[in-house]
């Protein structure tokens, strides 16, 4: 699963690449519309983020789990 | 009511006070004086109502000052100090207005020789993991900038885990909190921590841990300062922030973990990023995109205009060359070309056939030749002999 760390450093990978001076047209082109898509997701990400608090209990047979808390 | 004390009042007046008013002044007065303040001294006459409170007295060797302690924090206290038991007290002076007495109204009460033996055990422990270099700064690992999972490692009942969901609304609401839930203080809280702290490893996907507490006094803290606990956190395997009490304690967590924060508000604010910031830096990476595609395609055609150029220059030096060469060989042909000779007043004889007359034996008496001038012909005729 990519989060917003991931979109944001690629990102960044893709503006370092366009702005620097050897790249091809084309792959410029590419660069960019991925660029354009990491964006989008990352807004999208950032908008719909909904705060989830959880208390982490463990089970007599050592097993893990999650319960929702109602903050 | 004016507090004044008038020196020239002879007779009761109408400004008499009644004793609950003077009292009530006192206490105002005694109470507004004093912010809560540390006293040490000996306790004498300690006696338990049926309510729960303490009574009792402090003294040292010139006075003596009567203490109340209520119930809920006399529990807290343990047993009722024996006579002549050397204390700490923590409280505000105050005034019990029905019998109109001053006294110190306690609210933490610890014996000197119990604080002596927690001192003495912080110290045992501080020196023995400062040795180990659980305190090292190359231990310390860096936040990571935009966590996604916290683990927080406190009481659910507590004031610090309502604090750090407060601040992760404001800040990053996207963010997934995992509470495991432990006791902070008294009985079992060192046993709760560490059992808590070795959870967060078996969690999948946390970026970093958050152990803590609110404020407390500092025997509440305690449990912050044990070896078994600074341990378990130095063993936690994502970084992790302390954030312990108020932020003038510091405790020996503090010192283990990454990174210490002053309260659990603090250390969420440390351990998220703001989404305020990343939006900027979305819109600054948007435009540097834009910006930068813009540039490339620019630079692509200053690019074809530098070759074009380039082109036009070595174009224009060949063709220069060329008609530098042709002006050259031109000159050369012009040069050679009989008719240049002929303007400077030379003239050639032909023949009738059209040959060049070179030897006076060419040239047979009587007959008709052609001189050829700068500007045509002229015809003409040996002499005869």
């Amino acid at each position: 699963m990519t989060t917003i760390a991931d979109d944001l450093a690629r990102l960044e990978e893709i503006v370092r690449r366009l702005e620097a001076d050897d790249v091809e047209l084309d792959t410029a082109l590419t660069l960019f519309e991925e660029g354009v898509a990491r964006l989008r997701a990352a807004r999208e990400r950032l908008a719909s983020a909904d705060l989830k608090v959880q208390t982490v209990l463990e089970e007599a047979d050592g097993e893990l789990r999650m319960q929702d808390l109602d903050a | 009511m004016a507090l004044s004390f008038q020196t020239d009042l002879i007779s009761p007046t109408d400004d008499v006070w009644s004793v609950s008013q003077l009292t009530n002044a006192a206490k105002r007065l005694v109470e507004g004086e004093f912010m809560p303040m540390w006293v040490r001294g000996e306790v004498v006459e300690c006696r338990v109502w049926k309510s729960g409170h303490w009574y009792f007295k402090l003294r040292d060797a010139a006075s003596q000052v009567s203490c109340c302690m209520w119930k809920r924090d006399a529990e807290r206290a343990g047993k009722p100090p024996a006579d002549g038991t050397e204390v700490f007290v923590l409280g505000r002076p105050g005034m019990y207005e029905v019998k109109g007495e001053f006294q110190f109204n306690v609210s933490k009460l610890i014996p000197t020789a119990a604080m002596g033996r927690a001192q003495r055990e912080l110290e045992r422990v501080k020196a023995l993991l400062h040795r180990e270099g659980l305190f090292d700064p190359a231990r310390k690992r860096t936040l990571p900038e935009l966590a996604a999972t916290l683990a927080v490692v406190t009481s659910t009942a507590g004031a610090a885990l309502r604090d750090i969901i407060n601040v992760a609304r404001r800040r990053w609401p996207g963010v997934r909190l995992l509470v495991i839930d432990a006791r902070v203080q008294g009985e079992g809280a060192v046993d709760a921590l560490v059992q808590a702290l070795r959870l967060v490893n078996r969690l999948p996907e946390v970026d970093l841990c958050i152990v803590g507490r609110g404020g407390g006094g500092r025997e509440d803290l305690v449990a912050f300062n044990a070896e078994a606990v600074c341990r378990a956190l130095a063993a936690v395997r994502v970084p992790t922030i302390s954030a312990v009490g108020h932020e003038t304690d510091i405790s020996l967590t503090d010192l283990v973990a990454d990174v210490r924060a002053p309260t659990p508000s603090a250390a969420a604010e440390l351990a998220l990023a703001d989404q305020r910031e990343v939006r900027r830096s979305l819109d600054d990476l948007a435009a540097r995109l834009a910006g930068g595609l813009a540039g490339r395609t620019r630079l692509g055609l200053e690019r074809v205009d530098r070759a074009g150029d380039r082109l036009q220059g070595a174009m224009s030096a060949v063709l220069e060359r060329r008609r530098h060469l042709l002006a050259r060989v031109a000159a050369q042909l012009d040069a050679l070309s009989p008719l240049r000779v002929l303007d400077r007043g030379y003239a050639v004889p032909t023949g009738p056939d059209g040959h060049v007359l070179k030897r006076r034996s060419e040239f047979v008496a009587g007959a008709p030749f052609s001189l050829r001038v700068a500007d045509g012909s002229v015809a003409a005729r040996v002499e005869p002999r």
